[in-house]
């Protein structure tokens, strides 16, 4: 039949019940054509182009899903950064900017569209900073919006004065969404090394260097690779591990290949990337945590994770390259607390920490991501903890990212619930020991030295 | 145009007639089958069939929903798939 039943019978299992979809289908839009000095007509041209670009994509998607019996959970947008579009504006005008865009996402039907953004890894224009300053009004006000800011590179090392107001921007967008867990700074990423193709949120946007428009795909898959290994005999050695997760992960990248080609095809665009990110969901199953957990590890954060955690990253990711033309974007396991529940008992448990949390972002993508933490955090500490995570992308030439909740009232040993994919958080411990003077040196931390690597 | 592959995948609990009335919704859509398969395992019944929608009279979607309201009927859980996924997953 060209098939052995066992083939068919794995795709359709995968599916059904392993969770196995597609995470997102995200069309990156340019809107490089729609700066200019009136933020009015701007913010009309952006509604204008996003809706008549991105007019199928939902639809598309879902003729996609039905034909293929494959789930793709979100459709998004991805747009050129925003204080590009729109530098020489006035600063009370960039939330007319914003609405435009949540509007269009909303006219269109996709659930997040990022690309708020902002890349002053080097120093800030004003539109940087006007933008920056409006994102705390511009997450709490809109609905869809996404925002993130790029601070660091390897290439140009730490901007450290922005790296300062961050911790104030996050302090503030969670406390104007206080009623909603400070739901606000779920949607605001700090990047070192942000990609350009990113098609997973909150920190989407079209990279200055991609086309007019374009489809980016994330696959998904932790409970298809949790079931795989969980068919290895328990005295599998390492190299079985990898073998199996390598194979596992080459068939889901094919599926989202395959999807993924189609979508642009029938949308009139051009494929871009496919992003072999694990990415967890709250539901039971579908966790990186417990992967982590079936090589051996009796509860993720013990001792052993780190290297558990490089294994699992560097086999999806030797099993999904050979299976797409184009790979791009983050490309790597997700470690979000609160949208893993194997991370949230984990932390609940006592085996997690933050700080072992940020151990492992230097071995997978994409940094300390969905973390709740108490609300009463100064903000020059989560200026601190983003400086760390900075500095580990920035030497070890990687994406990492900070996407941390100060959740507003809450302290240690609390909850906060965000809802749907978010997921909900134990609020975790921060060290309290104040790293004050050090953030308000400012200035920038050099770009490191691409020799002597030691 | 050559052949246009699909694949109908029936998982549930057996019992008198599931092919019967699966075979009868695909001949009345104007659809051949072309091979048939199927096993049960823990005593839950598969039932996979490779048929070629071609010169189906019945648009996809449609199809798909006819199955699954059958699927329904009969207790089991019946869908429809385009060939192309189960090539892009299992074969270089």
């Amino acid at each position: 039949m060209g098939f052995a039943f066992e083939e068919i019978e794995e795709t359709i299992r995968m599916v059904q019940s392993e969770k196995l979809d597609i995470r997102t289908i995200t069309m990156g839009i340019s809107l490089r054509d729609c700066s200019g000095e009136d933020a009015n007509a701007i913010s009309k041209k952006i509604y204008d182009k996003i809706t008549k670009k991105a007019e199928n994509l939902v639809k598309v998607a879902e003729e996609l899903e039905s034909e293929f019996g494959i789930p793709i959970v979100n459709k998004r947008i991805s747009v050129t950064p925003i204080a590009i579009v729109a530098d020489n504006i006035k600063k009370e005008d960039f939330i007319l900017i914003a609405s435009s865009f949540d509007k269009a996402a909303k006219n269109v039907g996709v659930n997040f569209i990022g690309g708020y953004s902002a890349l002053v890894h080097k120093g800030f224009t004003d539109g940087d900073l006007n933008l920056i300053n409006s994102i705390p009004q511009v997450l709490s006000e809109t609905e869809r919006v996404c925002s993130s800011v790029n601070v660091a590179t390897t290439k140009a090392g730490i901007n450290m004065d922005a790296v300062a107001l961050m911790g104030k921007i996050i302090k503030d967008t969670a406390e104007l969404t206080k009623e909603n867990d400070g739901i606000g700074a779920a949607k605001l990423v700090v990047f070192c090394n942000a990609p350009e193709d990113n098609p997973f949120m909150a920190g989407a946007f079209h990279g200055v260097g991609e086309g007019e428009c374009v489809i980016n795909v994330g696959v998904s898959g932790p409970g298809v690779v949790l079931a795989a290994l969980s068919k290895l005999p328990k005295n599998a050695d390492f190299g079985q591990i990898s073998e199996t997760i390598k194979k596992t992960s080459f068939k889901i990248t094919r599926a989202g290949e395959l999807i993924g080609r189609l979508a642009a095809k029938r949308l009139g665009t051009s494929f871009g990337i496919l992003d072999l990110s694990l990415a967890p969901t709250p539901e039971i199953g579908d966790s990186i945590a417990n992967i982590l957990e079936s090589m051996g590890l009796s509860k993720c954060g013990s001792h052993g994770t780190t290297a558990a955690l490089a294994l699992l990253n560097d086999a999806v990711k030797k099993g999904g390259v050979m299976a797409s033309s184009y790979v791009g974007g983050l490309s790597g396991a997700f470690i979000p607390v609160s949208e893993d529940a194997g991370m949230i008992d984990a932390v609940e448990a006592g085996a997690l920490s933050l700080e072992k949390l940020e151990a492992m972002t230097c071995v997978c993508s994409v940094g300390l991501d969905m973390i709740a933490i108490p609300g009463d955090t100064p903000p020059e500490t989560i200026s601190a903890i983003i400086a760390d995570e900075m500095a580990i992308g920035m030497i070890n030439k990687k994406t990492t990212a900070v996407r941390i909740i100060p959740a507003p009232g809450k302290k240690e040993g609390d909850h906060v619930e965000f809802g749907g994919l978010l997921g909900h958080a134990p609020v975790m411990k921060v060290n309290s020991f104040s790293p004050k003077d050090f953030i308000n040196r400012g200035g920038r931390i050099p770009a490191p030295l691409h020799s002597l690597n030691n | 145009m050559s052949e246009q592959k699909a694949i109908i995948s029936v998982i549930g609990v057996d019992r008198v007639g599931i092919i019967y009335n699966v075979s009868k919704l695909l001949a009345e859509s104007n659809i051949n089958i072309l091979d048939i398969s199927q096993t049960i395992l823990k005593d839950i019944f598969t039932m996979i069939m490779i048929v070629d929608i071609k010169n189906s009279i019945n648009d996809f979607n449609n199809l798909k929903e006819d199955l699954k309201n059958l699927g329904e009927r009969l207790g089991v859980k019946i869908d429809i798939q385009k060939e192309d996924i189960f090539r892009a997953m299992h074969r270089l």
